[in-house]
């Protein structure tokens, strides 16, 4: 086959992606662009009115609260998830029997629809009957209002998601395959040089798949939205009001899909931002190839 | 260095711990749904339903009347649920399974092309296109839920199942990324002895490629279908009408209308949702791991 009509093939094979990305990503997104920038309620034509959006979000105080909402819970999620992958990754990775089992129930929850954890959780959160609270209360001391208290509310919802950290348990077991065994395991007990040893040969030897992990885990978070949906519809008083919400109400439900774009259009800038800036960070602490 | 048996004795309890507060959630989900509404809502914790017997004392799970019994209790939960007047679960889940199998079927067989061309031709344009499918990974849903609403409402989808599945036809990044890798690994004899052998590059593709490439279209195929039968955005915000509710989606609608009250029939509701994709993972976990290992996306 010559040359030029392979060159061409490969266009053609290649087209189903190209057809869908210009589609289904590129057309709406430059599409949001040019909403943003008007009033547009669905059911008359859009109305240029340039950074009007844009500017209304300054004043906007929802706006500014799940800024606020989703900035401690992608801090709090990430540092969570990255501590209690680590965990796992290293217990499940020492020679134990049994392990397999337990590898495959870390995993599992990863596979649960999203509704279905966030109402199973909710019946634990119970703030009456749910697990946590009969067994507070069985030691003596009082109940928690999980998810009824501003307080505790997002939280509870951060240690939900902590519960889901099974495909970035996968990753990083997969990357510590490539450790020397005797390294994990004298990292699992051994005192203060399983730790040291750990610092400076368990972790930098993985570092590009705690990167990863890292990465994927902001982008994550960043855009949370199921689970507080379902859980707490934004509240108590707003306390689990996050950004993608506060999209989703815009464009659906209050008939405002101009600020709604323009919304989306600065989570799309924001998040891209916090990837570029893991990215570098990444690039200093991790030495090996790039991420 | 060789590891002493204390350390092992020590992190026996520890993995057991982990194993036990990673299974609870989902225990406790299916003990809540067999039970009655009036233990559910009880400061009593137990993981198996109390059955009590004429005179009032507890049954024994040990006695044969005891699991009939409480099979019965259980059954009530999962029937009410089955034939809710408020809802209908078993449209939801003829839904749920054809959205998911037409995802599937595209999405396999799109990336599979796509990972084709990016794999076995050389063509000037192939490292750019392979960029842009990466990059393509990291744009999040939650910013094109908005902008794909207008433009399927535009071409007129909105109140349709289409929106649902039509996008997996045209492939997904993680599914040719995974597919490429795999091809990648295939010797490249395979396609000349093809070729040799009179073979177009469809049929080199169809006959020689794909049932080589078993292991990793079965890991894209079901990563796929569980991603969409899981899905939840992608409904609340295309679909508008009751008969196109998918599992997940009337999940949610039932639980709005009976929440804080019927615990046991949501707790029954949410098993039914999660039971196929938990069955479809135990039947075959190998392929669900290779797969996550190299994506860690779901989270």
């Amino acid at each position: 086959m010559s040359r030029a009509t392979e060159h061409r093939a490969g266009w053609i094979w290649a087209s189903p992606f190209l057809v869908g990305a210009v589609v289904f990503l590129a057309v709406p997104v430059g599409l949001a662009l040019y909403t943003g920038f008007t009033d547009y309620a669905l059911i008359e034509s859009p109305l240029w009115i340039g950074l009007d959006n844009y500017r209304e979000m300054g004043d906007d105080p929802v706006f500014w609260q799940s800024i606020r909402n989703t900035a401690v819970y992608t801090a709090a999620a990430v540092a969570l998830n990255f501590l209690v992958s680590l965990g796992l990754a290293l217990l499940l990775e020492q020679r134990l029997r049994g392990r397999e089992v337990v590898r495959a129930v870390v995993f599992a929850p990863v596979l649960v629809p999203i509704v279905a954890s966030a109402i199973g959780w909710m019946w634990l959160y119970h703030q009456e009957f749910g697990l946590f609270n009969v067994v507070l209360r069985r030691l003596g001391l009082s109940g928690v209002d999980f998810l009824g208290d501003g307080r505790f509310a997002l939280m509870s919802l951060v240690v939900m998601g902590a519960w889901v950290v099974g495909s970035q348990v996968l990753v990083l077991t997969a990357a510590l395959r490539g450790v020397p065994r005797e390294l994990i395991e004298a990292a699992g007990l051994d005192g203060a040089s399983a730790i040291w040893r750990l610092r400076a040969v368990v972790l930098p030897a993985i570092g590009p798949a705690l990167m990863f992990n890292l990465i994927v885990s902001i982008i994550w978070a960043a855009q949370v939205f199921a689970a507080p949906l379902v859980m707490t519809r934004g509240g108590p008083a707003g306390a689990t009001q996050v950004f993608t919400m506060s999209i989703f109400q815009n464009a659906f439900q209050y008939g405002r899909m101009g600020y709604a774009s323009a919304l989306a259009w600065l989570q799309f800038l924001v998040i891209l931002g916090l990837t570029a800036i893991a990215l570098r960070l990444g690039r200093r602490f991790v030495q090996t190839e790039a991420v | 260095m060789r590891r002493s048996r204390l350390q092992a004795w020590l992190l026996y309890p520890l993995l057991v711990l982990v194993g036990a507060v990673w299974a609870l959630p989902l225990f406790w989900m299916l003990s809540t749904s067999l039970k009655p509404e009036s233990q559910a809502l009880s400061a009593d914790v137990g993981l198996l339903p109390v059955v009590v017997d004429a005179e009032g004392a507890p049954r024994s799970a040990l006695e044969p009347a005891y699991w009939a019994e409480a099979a019965a209790t259980a059954a009530d939960n999962y029937t009410d649920v089955w034939t809710s007047p408020s809802a209908d679960f078993p449209r939801y889940f003829r839904n749920s399974v054809l959205v998911a199998s037409l995802s599937t079927l595209g999405m396999t067989l799109s990336s599979a092309i796509v990972a084709y061309a990016l794999a076995r031709l050389r063509w000037r344009g192939r490292q750019l296109v392979f960029g842009i499918v990466l990059a393509t990974m990291t744009l999040p849903f939650t910013v094109l839920m908005a902008p794909q609403y207008l433009l399927f409402k535009h071409l007129g989808l909105i109140g349709t199942l289409v929106p649902l599945w039509l996008p997996a036809w045209f492939g997904g990044a993680f599914s040719i990324f995974l597919l490429r890798q795999f091809f990648l690994t295939l010797p490249k004899e395979l396609d000349e002895a093809a070729e040799i052998d009179g073979c177009g590059r469809w049929a080199t593709f169809w006959r020689v490629l794909m049932p080589n490439a078993v292991p990793a279209l079965a890991t894209v195929a079901l990563l796929q279908f569980v991603a969409s039968w899981n899905d939840f955005i992608a409904p609340l915000v295309f679909v508008n009408h009751q008969e196109q509710y998918t599992l997940a989606l009337g999940l949610r609608m039932f639980q709005s209308q009976h929440g804080g009250t019927q615990w046991t029939e949501l707790m029954a509701a949410s098993v039914l949702t999660t039971a196929p994709v938990l069955v479809l993972f135990v039947v075959c976990q190998r392929f669900f791991v290779q797969g996550s290992a190299s994506e860690g996306l779901k989270g």
